[in-house]
């Protein structure tokens, strides 16, 4: 019994940071449920070889997902561009790392990337925040700064848009960056297979957890009142708009590490200005759409799951991927307007609680926390 | 400083800002226009610490606009704000905060999708630290009859809870000055009456105020004084037996329905 109860106030002090109402999945069941994933996600390079390099790209993307769902579902900034940051530090990252090159140069190049995207979300922020621009306007904006960084970097392919070596290529991308290894002197990470998989699953949980805690701390609760109600939450001392810019910042940083991380698993160190497109542009709207803008959670595993099945019907010989994607949008805004995530939860509570009243013989209580529609659509 | 010296009616430096009185707020030449539209047009008003200050006037007064003045929500066209005898013009509204006012805005705002608890933890958070938050919450929604409510979603809250609970949360700022807006606007008699004695205890507390209403008797149960306010200026201002007593205060309410009803007029931005 002490035992029991030692253990039970040591897990509960371990959790309490990452735990709070702005975040769904707060029980000893999630989170045996979440180390049962990460230790399964740890054991695929071993049991399933063939998936790692996916998974990898899948997890990559991923971090632009988590940017998204903290600026939007979070503090309520509906950027439509967050593939500008992923595209401006990969191309960054390609920049520095072929002029510097081999390890080193991927470990500046890393900085860098990471240095411009968070410097050119703060200015955009900035002029966006500061300037009054609000709601509908900043996801225009945050369109068009993406959409012109993808005109831009597709005229570049004569040979006077070059940077040092680094030769910008137009629509034909940019090859070479070294992506191989990261480090300096004698000390190189390998960032290659089955390496790079276990650099990107271990950031990505540290993000996960972090983010976790970072919205459910005060500043969480500023995010939150700012998302909310802006005016209310100033008249209450909030300094909304540096919230805001603070948020779009820091999403911005975490779009950046996407692209990085993007450039490591991509082939050859390749980028092209896809990156910046419309197609791509949308991609994260849709993951957090879907998965649940305001489930940190929820936006990473639909990421990773629509990336599979985009993948997968692309691979069946069709340019139908995105017509698929488009309708599973349409259907989920449709029948469950905050994306699944919410809805999941609710399900688990529902059954749990199923379980614990028919184990009390207790069957009138059974229904009550029944997934209701009119619940979610306020 | 913009306070422009034609308007500055008295020549001693220490009434034009307020310092060495013991005015807690005032303002100078207050003006605010709207594209064309006169809002508030040279206002010079003051309130003492402590004191219980009634804005009264028909729909369309300025009456909102010159709250969001002090507040910060507008910038003013012309003229001076100041706050404990420092100039606030060019303050932020959250430095406004900062510097002990407080605000319930006219349409009950509040957190919608959270909960009692958390709607307050958003104040609390500011003055208090976190080993206290559960205590005072409990504290306050106890003193403003809220306390069955707490983990009730704000939005599933009574219109006449959703009131309370505002002034709660602008009550936990500790402020020293008050603003607000139409308290009492679609309370029952009841509720209106438990708002009052709120509002009396709290300034015996010590916290000044300055209400907007239109409920005269609410007005009368509250205020030791009433300024009326009429097409952007002060029309007249003193005891609540003196303004009610007024022919021309009754002649503005009653007479000129169809006059300058400014705020709409001049369009979403003078909305909450």
């Amino acid at each position: 019994m002490s035992a029991d109860s030692a253990l039970e106030t040591i897990t509960a002090r371990v959790r309490s940071p990452f735990e709070g109402p702005n975040t769904t999945g707060n029980s000893n069941a999630f989170w045996t449920a979440f180390v049962l994933a990460v230790v399964g996600l740890f054991l695929v390079p071993a049991v399933s070889p063939g998936h790692v390099s996916d998974l990898t790209l899948f997890m990559s993307y991923a971090f632009l997902a988590l940017s998204l769902c903290f600026i939007w579902g979070y503090c309520g900034i509906l950027s439509f561009g967050q593939v500008a940051f992923f595209g401006v530090a990969g191309y960054t990252f390609g920049i520095v790392g072929i002029n510097v090159g081999a390890e080193t140069g991927a470990l500046l190049g890393v900085v860098a990337a990471l240095f411009v995207a968070t410097l050119f979300a703060a200015a955009l922020g900035y002029f966006m925040f500061y300037g009054g621009v609000r709601d509908v306007y900043v996801t225009i904006m945050t369109l068009v700064v993406a959409l012109v960084l993808n005109t831009f970097m597709g005229q570049t392919a004569g040979s006077e848009w070059a940077i040092g070596d680094a030769r910008l290529g137009g629509f034909n991308g940019m090859v070479g960056a070294p992506n191989r290894a990261i480090g300096t002197g004698s000390v190189a990470i390998d960032m290659t297979g089955d390496g790079l998989y276990y650099v990107v699953l271990a950031l990505l949980i540290a993000t996960y957890l972090g983010l976790r805690a970072l919205v459910n701390s005060r500043f969480g609760y500023a995010m939150v009142a700012t998302r909310e109600d802006e005016d209310r939450t100033a008249m209450f001392g909030y300094n909304t708009k540096f919230i805001k810019l603070a948020v779009f910042t820091f999403g911005g940083t975490l779009a950046g590490l996407s692209g990085v991380l993007f450039m490591f698993w991509s082939p050859g160190g390749y980028i092209n200005p896809d990156v910046f497109g419309i197609t791509a542009a949308a991609m994260p709207v849709i993951w957090a759409s879907i998965g649940g803008r305001t489930s940190l959670l929820g936006t990473t595993t639909a990421a990773v799951a629509l990336q599979y099945l985009d993948q997968r019907l692309a691979a069946s010989g069709s340019e139908y991927a995105l017509v698929v994607i488009g309708a599973l949008l349409l259907f989920v805004i449709l029948v469950m307007p905050a994306g699944v995530a919410p809805y999941a939860e609710r399900a688990v509570d529902w059954i749990r609680d199923g379980v614990s009243a028919k184990l009390r013989g207790d069957p009138e209580s059974e229904n009550e926390n029944a997934p209701s529609n009119s619940e979610v659509t306020k | 400083m913009s306070v422009h010296d034609s308007t500055i009616k008295t020549t001693a430096a220490v009434d034009e800002t307020g310092a060495g009185t013991n005015r807690i707020l005032q303002t100078r030449g207050l003006v605010k226009r709207f594209g064309g539209l006169t809002a508030i047009d040279d206002v010079d008003f003051a309130v003492e610490e402590g004191e219980m200050r009634c804005l009264i006037g028909p729909n369309g007064a300025g009456k909102s606009t010159f709250l969001k003045l002090i507040t910060g929500r507008h910038a003013p066209s012309d003229g001076s704000v100041y706050y404990d005898g420092a100039d606030i013009t060019d303050l932020d509204s959250y430095e406004r905060v900062d510097q002990g006012i407080s605000i319930k805005f006219q349409v009950p705002s509040i957190y919608p999708e959270l909960t009692v608890r958390q709607n307050l933890r958003v104040p609390l958070q500011r003055v208090a630290s976190r080993s206290e938050y559960d205590e005072r919450t409990e504290a306050t929604l106890e003193q403003f009859d809220l306390l069955e409510e707490i983990d009730t979603v704000a939005a599933n809250l009574s219109h006449g809870q959703q009131q309370r609970l505002e002034i709660g949360m602008a009550m936990t700022l500790e402020p020293d000055l008050m603003l607000l807006d139409e308290p009492v606007a679609g309370l029952s008699i009841e509720e209106t009456e438990e708002i009052a004695e709120l509002l009396v205890e709290l300034n015996d507390e010590g916290v000044a105020f300055v209400v907007i209403e239109h409920d005269i008797d609410f007005v009368a149960s509250i205020a030791d004084r009433v300024t009326v306010l009429h097409q952007g200026e002060i029309f007249t201002e003193g005891s609540i037996e003196d303004v009610r007593a007024d022919p021309e205060v009754k002649r503005i309410y009653l007479g000129e329905s169809g006059e300058a009803d400014a705020e709409e007029r001049a369009g979403p931005e003078a909305d909450h």
